[in-house]
């Protein structure tokens, strides 16, 4: 009994260490810059001309003495630019722009885990990975995507067409399970972010081919079944014309 | 039945016994309690008040209008406090210290370590105090089971990812997180995942990182930006992965950046001289003040048997506050190296030899006196005490020489005029002023903490800054008007744009540096700044912003005992040349065949050119008065004792008075004072900034005389201003590394 539960024991501590480090999953790559031939400060940055006349209007929404309110739009149009992710010399620029100092912007974008520090795909897959999508399979989704692009979470394609990531409910989740396609193939001009939803790991390879051959799909439910997120087969509930509530006649006030 | 069935049998008990204890212990309230029924039931017994307690470490209350008053009762006990106080200011006025980590009193507050929780009455959840205004009536409890329960799971929440390295920690023993956490903290944790771990990064050579250990405050964030004025510093990721760093890699290059170790609640962030040297409960505190500049600042000096082994600040509101800037906090290195600690003589071969006090002295007088009384020069050094300059200025005058004078304060300056050389606002008195024109002066490198001040003011009034000199460093928003006389003539004369802001301004403050005190159109300068202030009306009754911001520790108290020299010419003359610690004078004057005393406390430049050394204490080892740039008096004290066989400056010199038959009436540290008293009254008033009585000069016209060549810079290297900082290995490894641009 005693060697028993010592035994319990020592299976639990061994486990604790164990445990990889990467399972404490954390937003995105490191919290640091390091410098690398295509993302280091001594490299020029700026907004294209198209992109100078929306950063303005994008300002003009704020009033002139709060400019840094426009953080996170201005980081976002940059990141459109760029491909997708953001490299240093990018926020640098958006700190230019809206004249505070650098680490004000670096704060911005390493808090939000769309914004990508590092390279990213032209098209960048991203997995739901909360509960309600985790139960209906994101697992094997993730799964799919990456053997059949034959890489790792994060990484980019040889090619530099793809790149997995995981992200948190993106509220579809009566969709579940879901993936995201951040398309950075046009440019900001072209951008798209679209949600395909009930998706298999058949389907999710299948949307990888459409996309490589450059095709256009239709976003939403993949589920030829479905209509939007209403159930499969059509409505079985709340056929009639809904009823006014029962509280208060609008009719009468 | 196995042994662990047993343990576990007993252990419940206990565990099941423990809640009841509890429930007999404190009063809890049942759970579904309304505020009528607990009213109900404090009625009957009303809890007598609670004797008043004094407010925690000198909170001091301060009532800008007394209508604002409100009262708050904190653990029952009533307290007034103005409105817009905190509810954590409100318990530090009544005595209850709230354990804290984020919140500090000079910082914005940030209110997300939540440690400060405490339970208001009426208030559904405990409220982290720091961030909650205090509202009239408000009943607040700081230490009820709620309130206790509360922090101690906050507690559990910071130790869950807290290394547990106290003993290599060099925090350890004066750690906010180590005190907090035996009041609040468990014997053991529950946490059984992995702790997190995070890079250390390289903020320079003053400031070492842990940042394991770091607990995520933002005190150094907000530090860095509010009072350092340098945005470097951030929180950077979120969640677990949390942590505060650069992004880039980058030096902290402020010269505040050593108040961060300060701030730091744990040991996330501390002084890398200092590291592993001690711990801290091993250290002789004596409180003394820095002679880095001529700020003063009150600073600590923690010492262990002969060696200074930090130094850190003390509060004053009227001075440095509580920082110092980086020169004071770690130039202390410089004072075990480079020391002078024999008296010597410079042989026939050029070589110094060690000889006794008595042979030294006794050449000394000797040289002395075969010279012309009119060829004797004395030079106090940047670092000289009052008394000390008073023996020498004495010793002088009776070997029939008034050639004598500190370094820095030129050949013809004022010093009739108090008002003509202080910094009239005071350094505090520059919160008021909103309108700032610096004239000659780098505050960020003359004067670190004045700087701070300005930078605070700007940050909080929006205060405008115009500046006329050499292109500089700035940390905060000013206005490069010009370099040199010529725009101060423009705006003497009312043709530049500056001059309407000075005009609009309530109350314009002018800083003149001290550094033009060595320009030979000093007074045309002078009077043009005087120009300035009549009709900007920067002197007045109620406000006096004619501000000289001086640049040495010695410099107010040398005027102020009229060590001015004759003529201006009397160094190239000189036979015999007394030097007190002066370093900074230009050696080449010095003719080839005088005869060069140097009494010092460091091998430093004037030892080069000396023939004799006597060697002297310096400002850590002995007890001496020193007069600030806004004319405070304050003074040192012995923290270590002195090296070899130095000695104290004015014992030196009552000495050789004495081989020399000119024999000064003093022989006490008291003595000397009462002599002082007679010169500079004001010198004997410890502690006490005697501002100078206003008079209206009769200064000469400025537009003539005033010859076009811009203003320089007067320190070129912040971290190397004197003899002791020049020693200093810290200091050279900062100028290597934070002065390359
Ligand atoms: S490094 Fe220190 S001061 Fe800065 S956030 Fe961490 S614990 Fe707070
Ligand atoms: S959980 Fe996947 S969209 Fe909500
Ligand atoms: S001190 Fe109040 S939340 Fe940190």
């Amino acid at each position: 009994m005693l060697a028993r539960l010592a035994a319990n024991r020592l299976l639990e501590i061994r486990q604790l260490f164990r445990q990889p480090l990467s399972s404490r999953s954390f937003s995105t790559a490191l919290n640091y810059h390091l410098d690398s031939p295509d993302n280091n400060p001594d490299l020029q940055w700026e907004f294209s001309d198209v992109n100078k006349e929306k950063a303005k209007e994008i300002l003009s929404h704020y009033p002139s003495n709060y400019k840094q309110s426009a953080v996170i739009p201005l980081l976002d149009l940059a990141q459109q630019q760029h491909g997708g992710w953001l490299p240093v010399s990018a926020m640098n620029a958006v700190a230019k722009v809206i004249e505070v100092a650098p680490i004000r912007v670096y704060e911005v974008a390493t808090f939000y885990s769309m914004f990508n520090r590092s390279k990213v795909g032209k098209y960048h897959l991203l997995v739901c990975g909360t509960t309600p999508c985790m139960i209906r399979g994101s697992r094997e989704i993730e799964d799919a995507l990456l053997k059949h692009l034959g890489v790792k979470r994060n990484e980019v394609t040889k090619d530099g067409l793809f790149s997995v990531g995981e992200m948190e409910c993106m509220g579809c989740c009566v969709n579940a399970p879901m993936i995201t396609v951040a398309d950075y193939s046009n440019g900001s001009e072209g951008y798209t972010y679209n949600y395909y939803e009930d998706v298999t790991p058949k389907r999710v390879v299948e949307i990888v081919e459409t996309l490589r051959r450059g095709e256009k799909l239709p976003p939403g439910t993949q589920n030829p079944q479905r209509i939007r997120c209403g159930p499969e087969g059509g409505n079985t509930t709340l056929l009639s014309e809904p009823k006014p509530p029962p509280c208060r006649d609008l009719d009468a006030c | 039945m196995g042994l662990g069935m047993l343990a576990s049998r007993v252990m419940r008990p206990t565990a099941s016994k423990l809640p009841r204890n509890l429930l007999s212990h404190f009063h809890i309230r049942p759970i579904v309690s309304t505020p009528e029924s607990s009213a109900a039931q404090a009625q009957p017994e009303p809890e007598p008040t609670p004797p008043p307690r004094a407010p925690v470490a000198g909170a001091r209350v301060h009532f800008k209008n007394p209508d604002d008053a409100i009262e708050v009762f904190v653990d029952g006990y009533p307290v007034k406090i103005p409105k817009g106080m905190t509810v954590l200011q409100a318990c530090e006025v009544a005595g209850v210290d709230i354990p804290r980590f984020c919140y500090h009193s000079r910082l914005s507050i940030a209110g997300n370590c939540r440690m400060c929780l405490v339970e208001v009455e009426k208030s559904p959840k405990p409220v982290a105090s720091c961030a909650m205004p205090a509202l009239p009536g408000m009943k607040i409890k700081t230490d009820t089971p709620v309130a206790k329960k509360a922090r101690e799971g906050v507690m559990e929440f910071l130790l869950m990812n807290h290394p547990l390295d106290c003993p290599i920690c060099d925090q350890g023993g004066e750690c906010d997180l180590q005190d907090q956490s035996m009041a609040f903290g468990s014997d053991r944790g529950r946490f059984t995942e992995m702790k997190r771990s995070v890079v250390d990064k390289n903020l320079g050579p003053l400031v070492k990182t842990v940042m394991t250990r770091c607990i995520q405050c933002t005190r150094c964030v907000r530090f860095a930006t509010e009072v350092a004025g340098v945005q470097d510093l951030g929180m950077l990721g979120r969640g677990s992965g949390e942590e505060i760093g650069t992004y880039v890699e980058k030096l902290m290059t402020s010269e505040l950046s050593g108040n961060v170790i300060d701030i730091c609640p744990v040991g996330a962030l501390t002084s890398k001289p200092f590291a592993f040297k001690a711990r801290n409960w091993e250290l002789k505190g004596t409180e003394t003040i820095d002679v880095t500049d001529a700020v003063g600042s009150n600073i600590r000096i923690d010492s262990r048997g002969p060696e200074v082994l930090r130094i850190l600040p003390r509060l004053n509101e009227d001075i440095n506050e509580e920082w110092i800037s980086d020169k004071t906090r770690f130039f202390y290195d410089g004072l075990k190296r480079q020391r002078l600690n024999d008296p010597m003589i410079r042989g026939a071969d050029g070589r110094f030899k060690a000889v006794s006090w008595r042979d030294a002295l006794a050449v000394v007088a000797e040289v002395a006196h075969q010279t012309k009384p009119e060829e004797i020069v004395g030079i106090a050094g940047q670092l000289s005490d009052a008394e000390s300059m008073m023996a020498l200025k004495d010793f002088l005058n009776k070997m029939g020489s008034n050639n004598v004078w500190c370094e820095g304060n030129g050949v013809n300056t004022d010093a009739d005029l108090r008002s003509g050389y202080l910094m009239n606002s005071g350094i505090a008195g520059l919160e008021k002023a909103d309108v700032f024109l610096l004239v000659g002066t780098q505050p960020r490198v003359e004067a670190a903490m004045v700087n701070a001040r300005i930078q605070k003011t700007v940050r909080a009034t929006q205060a405008k800054v115009g500046y006329i000199g050499p292109a500089a460093d700035f940390n905060y928003d000013h206005q490069h008007l010009g370099i040199g006389p010529q725009t101060l003539i423009e705006i003497a004369e009312g043709r530049h744009p500056f001059c309407s802001a000075l005009l609009n301004a309530k109350n314009p403050a002018i800083i003149v540096g001290a550094g033009l005190f060595e320009r030979k159109d000093k007074d045309a300068i002078f009077s043009a700044v005087e120009t300035i202030s009549k009709y900007a009306k920067v002197v007045r009754p109620d406000w006096n912003g004619f501000n000289v911001l001086l640049l040495n520790a010695a410099q107010a108290a040398a005027l102020d005992l009229g060590l001015v020299p004759e003529s201006g010419k009397s160094i190239e003359s000189a036979k015999f040349v007394y030097l007190m610690g002066a370093d900074d004078v230009n050696m080449e004057k010095v003719p080839v065949d005088a005869f060069v005393v140097y009494q010092g406390h460091h091998g430093d430049r004037g030892v080069y050119r000396a023939n004799v050394i006597l060697p002297a204490a310096a400002f850590s080892e002995k007890e001496g008065t020193y007069e600030n740039t806004e004319g405070c008096v304050q003074q040192t004290l012995p923290a270590v004792p002195t090296v070899g066989d130095a000695r104290d400056d004015w014992k030196i010199i009552r000495a050789l008075s004495e081989v020399a038959g000119v024999r000064l009436p003093y022989d006490s540290l008291g003595a000397i004072r009462s002599r002082i008293k007679t010169v500079a009254p004001n010198l004997v008033h410890m502690d006490e900034r005697e501002p100078a009585t206003f008079s209206a000069s009769l200064k000469p016209d400025f537009s003539h005389k005033m010859s076009l060549t811009a203003f320089g810079s007067t320190i070129e290297n912040f971290y190397m201003t004197d003899s002791i900082t020049r020693a200093s290995k810290i200091m050279a490894q900062c100028s290597a590394l934070l002065l390359k641009k």
